[in-house]
């Protein structure tokens, strides 16, 4: 590391430590704090869209009722069950990076990466199944909404919903998955150690995040007026 | 740096998580009128709490990146807050109409 200017750096001494920063510690801080800058603004992406969704379902209850029951609630399940078991070994590949245990956070990465992959096989799936009936709005012929007519315009509006909120979650898998490969890659190298495994860390809370909108959004788009009378 | 949770910690929280995925679906199928949502919701926001402070340890954050955290509530607080306000209130005025 070409360092011109510093001897705290120097005397902290450590090969991944950038100049500017004083030591490895505030370097971590850093790093930890931007990404959740980042996270806000993602927040807001995903906020305005789960608040245009509350206002439009308070709006047409019923027709978004009608339109959950084309959803598979158990797909929904087996998805959130999938990305929590993929949080959870994302959390311990993080643990095993600050460890310096290289071998089990290859391990752990590989499987974080397998179960993203698996959700978003479960999401294709899916949307082939609302392909094949007639569920997708806004593309020509695809658009059959006979079970309940009276529905028919507002069912539109809810599956807009469906697909720009899980498609732009999707994307964010898919980039997750981009993610984790390079993280792979660069633990292959034997970059990370107990003392720098910052890139560990806040790729973590990128998943964490990611799963965490999965969380809301498996509830409000598949659990809608799947009610029976039974009490 | 930050103390580092125990294996058996993230195993626990996992547990959790998924039981409560198992009963937040379950709950959906019974009927609880308005609280259906309430619950869902609930649920949701609990599963969230549990990730934030143990998978993404924000425990051990510092105190700067925990503000920052919190303005993420806040924010969502003040979008959902207010835009509810104004489309519950709109019928509350004598000629009200939704739209």
């Amino acid at each position: 590391m070409a360092d011109t200017h510093g001897t705290v750096a120097e005397h902290a001494g450590h090969s991944q430590l950038r100049h500017h920063f004083d030591n490895m510690e505030q370097q971590f801080e850093s790093a930890t704090l931007g990404m959740w800058v980042f996270l806000l603004t993602e927040i807001m992406f995903f906020g305005g869209m789960f608040c245009a969704y509350t206002v439009y379902r308070s709006s047409y209850p019923e027709a978004f009722a009608s339109t959950s029951q084309h959803m598979n609630p158990l797909w929904g399940a087996v998805n959130t069950a999938v990305l929590i078991v993929s949080s959870l070994s994302m959390a311990l590949a993080v643990r095993a990076a600050r460890l310096g245990q290289q071998k089990a956070l290859q391990i752990l990465l590989i499987v974080t990466i397998f179960f993203g992959l698996c959700f978003l096989g479960v999401k294709a799936i899916e949307y082939h199944e609302h392909w094949v009936d007639m569920k997708v709005p806004l593309i020509g012929g695809h658009w059959d909404y006979h079970e309940e007519p009276q529905f028919a315009r507002q069912a539109q509006i809810m599956f807009c919903f469906y697909f720009f909120m899980t498609g732009f979650h999707a994307i964010h898998m898919v980039v997750g998955v981009g993610i984790m490969l390079t993280i792979f890659m660069m633990a292959r190298k034997g970059i990370f150690s107990s003392a720098y495994f910052t890139p560990v860390e806040i790729s973590g809370l990128y998943w964490h995040f990611v799963d965490i909108v999965w969380i809301f959004l498996f509830p409000l788009l598949y659990l809608i007026g799947r009610t029976k009378k039974i009490l | 740096m930050h103390s580092i949770p125990s294996v058996r910690t993230y195993i626990l929280v996992w547990l959790t998580l998924t039981v409560m995925t198992f009963v937040t679906y379950l709950v959906a199928q019974v009927e609880l009128g308005a609280w259906n949502i309430v619950v869902a919701l609930l649920i949701a926001f609990f599963k969230m709490m549990l990730v934030i402070l143990f998978f993404m340890n924000a425990k051990a954050e510092s105190p700067l990146t925990k503000l920052f955290a919190g303005a993420g509530f806040f924010w969502m607080i003040l979008l959902l807050g207010q835009t509810l306000l104004d489309y519950i209130s709109r019928t509350w005025m004598p000629e009200g109409k939704m739209w």
